[in-house]
């Protein structure tokens, strides 16, 4: 692993080094590196490029990481992983992207990821995309991510964007069994003139499900950014969706959430708030002691943490 | 020492220029000093101007002898001045944590936290890592926003208001956590009140009304006199 590929390791992942237990790592379309363990196989698909993650029933305490790194400029590649995770298991599984273009060429990676999760599994999916590089190629990244969620199921999604992405398009759908709950954090930030889409959609089939999406994002200068939610209450369940945005520069954001309740019990709730940073926020942290760049900067942070 | 001269200060109305401040001059020196006065006087636009968040139309405002009314607020909180605004402001993300080592200006444990959050009175580890949000009630938001002050341990702290939109219970408390900074903390405290407890503390009252210096004096001096004038009116709030 060079140094370019390391840097892009520490970002996606947090990791220095190799991770302990399961892995699979991805570097310009070749398979780096994988590890496998008593309860966690990863088997490369035959079919297309991509690998299925098999977790054994009752899996506690494990994880995997499966970061992806692009560091040659125009790398464009389509990876299908599928995640199937056994009764009662209870793992964190680490993804991401990170992409160093240096050329002029256009890097993409699209990852089409697919979680089966059977009855009362949990999972904690941990997702950051980043770019970085001084040539004139856009950083492409178009995540799917299609959530199964068998009885009493628990996903927790967490995914990062924050830098050097010129276009994404997030794509995440699940459906949910009965008493099974998916729960998305996501935090984007694009500057420039960089372009964001997410688009999410879920299926509440069945009895005291529960979904719950937090989107926060930060558009800056003149980047483009659209929330697009869909949640369909079949049952007796609970949906909510929020998504925060902070506007600023010449940036444009566009949330379009929708709502439909297929059943009397269903409890659905969907907020939606843009706009800038108030200014009254940035006084405060002037009267103690910040400019306001510095201020500005806190706000973010804090908004995006 | 802060020192006013000839302070004034002009809004551009739609119909007309209106004056706010008139012509307001003060030395304030003391440890502990309210202004008060009717709503509408000018109290919380005076405090504003100290602080740099409003420049004033005219005049000079000085602290330990320096001209600072050029300065902006973020010069004047180096300079030692800090402001706890009348209605706290709320941060999504930021944390209470966050807030107090941004107002301390350094890195802090948990355990320097906890320290300043005590001092206010609140459970400290219930909310270090709380966001300074609407979970809050508007009492524990007062109490944080003077954490502020305490952790920037400054020249000079003003408090607009602080009883604003607190119930009562949450009222006896602060004025146990002013009675308590008044013995302890070092520097000037200037603080808008209505409130007789409050008053009641002050080694300095300033009546302030109609954009002008009405009286200037101890509590023995000022105290009666103000509560006397109040006794014609149904409370004390609604006439000062």
């Amino acid at each position: 692993m060079d140094l370019i590929q390391k840097n892009l390791l520490e970002q996606v992942a947090g990791l220095h080094e190799v991770p302990e237990g399961a892995y699979n790592i991805r570097a310009d379309g070749e398979k780096m590196g994988r590890n496998t363990t008593a309860n966690i196989d990863i088997v490369s698909k035959t079919d297309k490029d991509g690998i299925d993650i098999i977790i054994k029933p009752g899996t506690v305490n494990e994880s995997v990481h499966i970061p992806v790194l692009l560091s040659k400029s125009g790398i464009q590649e389509s990876v299908y992983n599928d995640f199937f995770i056994g009764e009662g298991a209870d793992v964190t599984i680490v993804a991401g992207c990170g992409i160093h273009n240096c050329g002029v060429d256009t890097s993409k990676h699209e990852g089409i990821h697919t979680f089966y999760l059977e009855k009362n599994a949990r999972v904690c999916y941990v997702e950051r995309h980043y770019g970085e590089g001084d040539g004139n190629g856009a950083n492409v990244m178009n995540p799917q991510t299609v959530v199964h969620l068998k009885e009493g199921a628990h996903m927790e999604m967490e995914t990062t964007q924050i830098k050097g992405i010129d276009s994404t398009v997030r794509v995440t759908k699940g459906e949910l069994a009965e008493g099974a709950s998916l729960e998305i954090r996501e935090k984007i930030m694009t500057h420039g003139k960089q372009y964001a889409r997410t688009d999410f959609s879920v299926d509440m089939n069945g009895r005291d499900s529960r979904v719950n999406l937090i989107s926060r994002s930060v558009a800056k200068e003149k980047s483009r950014q659209e929330f697009f939610s869909v949640i369909n209450g079949n049952a007796a369940c609970a949906g909510h969706s929020e998504c925060d945005a902070i506007i600023m520069d010449e940036a444009c954001v566009t949330a379009s959430p929708q709502l439909t309740a297929n059943d009397i019990d269903a409890n659905l709730i969907h907020e939606a708030a843009i706009g800038k940073i108030a200014g009254e926020q940035l006084i405060k942290l002037m009267t103690l002691g910040l400019d306001e760049k510095e201020a500005e900067e806190q706000i973010i942070n804090g908004f995006l943490k | 020492m802060l020192e006013l001269k000839h302070i004034t200060y002009e809004v551009d109305d739609s119909s007309d220029n209106r004056e706010i401040l008139k012509d307001i001059s003060l030395t304030i020196d003391g440890h502990f000093v309210a202004v008060t006065g009717p709503n509408g006087g000018g109290k919380s636009t005076l405090a504003k101007m100290i602080a740099g968040i409003l420049m004033p139309s005219s005049g000079q405002i000085l602290l330990d002898g320096e001209d600072i009314t050029g300065y902006p607020v973020t010069e004047r909180a180096r300079r030692g001045v800090s402001y706890a605004f009348q209605q706290p402001v709320q941060f999504k993300g930021l944390t209470v944590k966050d807030l107090i080592a941004i107002a301390a200006g350094k890195k802090m444990t948990v355990s320097e936290i906890c320290e300043i959050l005590s001092e206010v009175g609140l459970c400290a580890r219930e909310y270090v890592d709380r966001e300074m949000n609407g979970s809050l009630s508007g009492g524990e938001l007062k109490r944080i926003e003077i954490a502020m002050i305490i952790a920037r341990g400054t020249k000079l702290s003003i408090f607009d208001e602080p009883e604003a939109g607190i119930d009562l219970w949450s009222f006896q408390s602060l004025i146990r956590v002013f009675e308590k900074m008044r013995r302890e903390i070092n520097g000037t405290i200037l603080i808008i009140s209505h409130q007789e407890r409050i008053l009641d503390i002050a080694d300095k009252i300033i009546v302030i009304a109609d954009g002008q210096v009405r009286t200037v004096g101890t509590r023995a001096e000022v105290l009666p006199e103000l509560l006397h004038t109040a006794e014609a009116c149904p409370t004390l709030t609604d006439k000062i």
